[in-house]
């Protein structure tokens, strides 16, 4: 499995221990994130909806790439990678 | 140059003499017309930088007042002017700054009513508000009139920059096609800003507005710019058009402006 670095945004730093960055494993997207839910319970349904598509409102970047405009969840991971979890965010 | 006056010569000496500005570019400035979407935290800046580098028309709208717990960050405003309206304070302060800016202070919200209208007048738009109804609003108003959307916003420590040009780029539903549910994301009110934090931000787009306007550099268009403040950490990623969105895609649903109260299900003033 890929070991990859992901980027954990303020309001989901409460699962993660306030950390904003954690290591995961995962050969896709989705493979990380079931992952990541046993090592940060929560972290699933904050970024999965009931239906388990990925929420709209959050957008994955594999290093610098958007996963809608590569494979989705499916989008395949290498060693290394820096993934994004960025949420809209309104304040002003 | 020769429609400068003197003042303004000594005034903008500093544009004038960089090669990128020059006296076409800051004639460019004098003529632009920018609105700004709020006279909060990104909205102060912006409207300082703005107007000290003689950007000609500045509107402003916004429905509040000034509050003693807004000058932790939003710099236009001052303890004298604590229940004043927000776009009046603003005015005077870019009154005082600099006599050469047309300042249009429109008290009252934004709405799909009246975005239209509003936003037809002015060359570009920034993007300062505070909540998700009203980001929605300005990005269909800012496709349907084919004007740049100089996008900001906050949330703690962290900043989001971009453009939103119509034509060249992606727009915010292409970014964001649906709003966060309620309460899922905490606005600043219940989550806290750092006070330097929309400083930052809002400075950025301020930069991005001027390059829009004497049309230098590469605008921030399908790029997202990330600040993350406690890192000390710029990360930029990249944005495409969604050929799927629904106002800007091949085959728009949303031709009109519709109910963003509704469609986020919140209001747009934040209680
Ligand atoms: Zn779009």
């Amino acid at each position: 499995m890929a070991k990859v670095t992901v980027r954990i945004p303020t309001p989901l730093q409460k699962i993660t221990g306030s950390k904003g960055q954690v290591d995961a494993e995962g050969n896709n997207v989705k493979d990380m994130f079931t992952n990541l839910e046993k090592q940060y319970p929560g972290i699933w349904e904050r970024v999965y909806d009931e239906k388990n598509t990925l929420r709209r409102f959050i957008n994955i970047y594999v290093n610098e790439e958007d996963i809608r405009f590569l494979d989705g969840e499916n989008t395949a991971l290498k060693d290394g990678d820096d993934i994004s979890v960025i949420p809209a965010i309104a304040g002003g | 140059m020769s429609d400068f006056t003197e003042e303004q010569i000594h005034r903008y000496a500093r544009h004038i003499i960089l090669p990128e500005v020059g006296g076409i570019g800051q004639e460019k400035l004098l003529k632009a017309k920018v609105l700004a979407l709020g006279a909060g935290g990104l909205g102060s800046p912006v409207l300082q930088y703005l107007a000290a580098a003689g950007v000609g028309t500045l509107g402003v709208i916004d429905f509040d007042v000034v509050d003693m717990s807004n000058l932790q960050r939003q710099v236009i405003h001052n303890a004298d002017t604590v229940g004043e309206l927000k776009v009046d304070s603003a005015k005077r302060f870019i009154e005082k700054l600099n006599p050469d800016i047309k300042v249009n202070a429109i008290n009252g919200h934004l709405n799909s009513a009246n975005a239209i209208d509003i936003i037809k007048d002015y060359d570009i738009v920034v993007d300062g508000s505070d909540n998700f109804p009203t980001r929605y609003l300005v990005n269909d108003a800012c496709v349907f009139t084919n004007r740049p959307n100089v996008h900001g916003s906050i949330f703690r420590f962290e900043g989001q920059v971009t453009v939103f040009a119509p034509g060249d780029g992606p727009c915010y539903r292409c970014l964001y096609p649906e709003p966060p549910p309620p309460g899922m994301v905490p606005s600043c009110q219940e989550g806290g800003v750092l006070g330097v934090l929309p400083g930052v931000v809002g400075s950025l787009q301020a930069v991005e507005v001027i390059k829009l306007i004497i049309g230098k550099g590469e605008p921030l268009i399908g790029r997202l710019l990330l600040y993350d403040a406690l890192k000390t950490e710029f990360r930029k990623l990249t944005l495409r058009k969604d050929k799927n969105c629904p106002v800007c895609g091949d085959e728009p649903t949303i031709t009109e402006l519709i109910d963003y109260e509704q469609f986020c299900g919140m209001p747009a003033i934040e209680v």
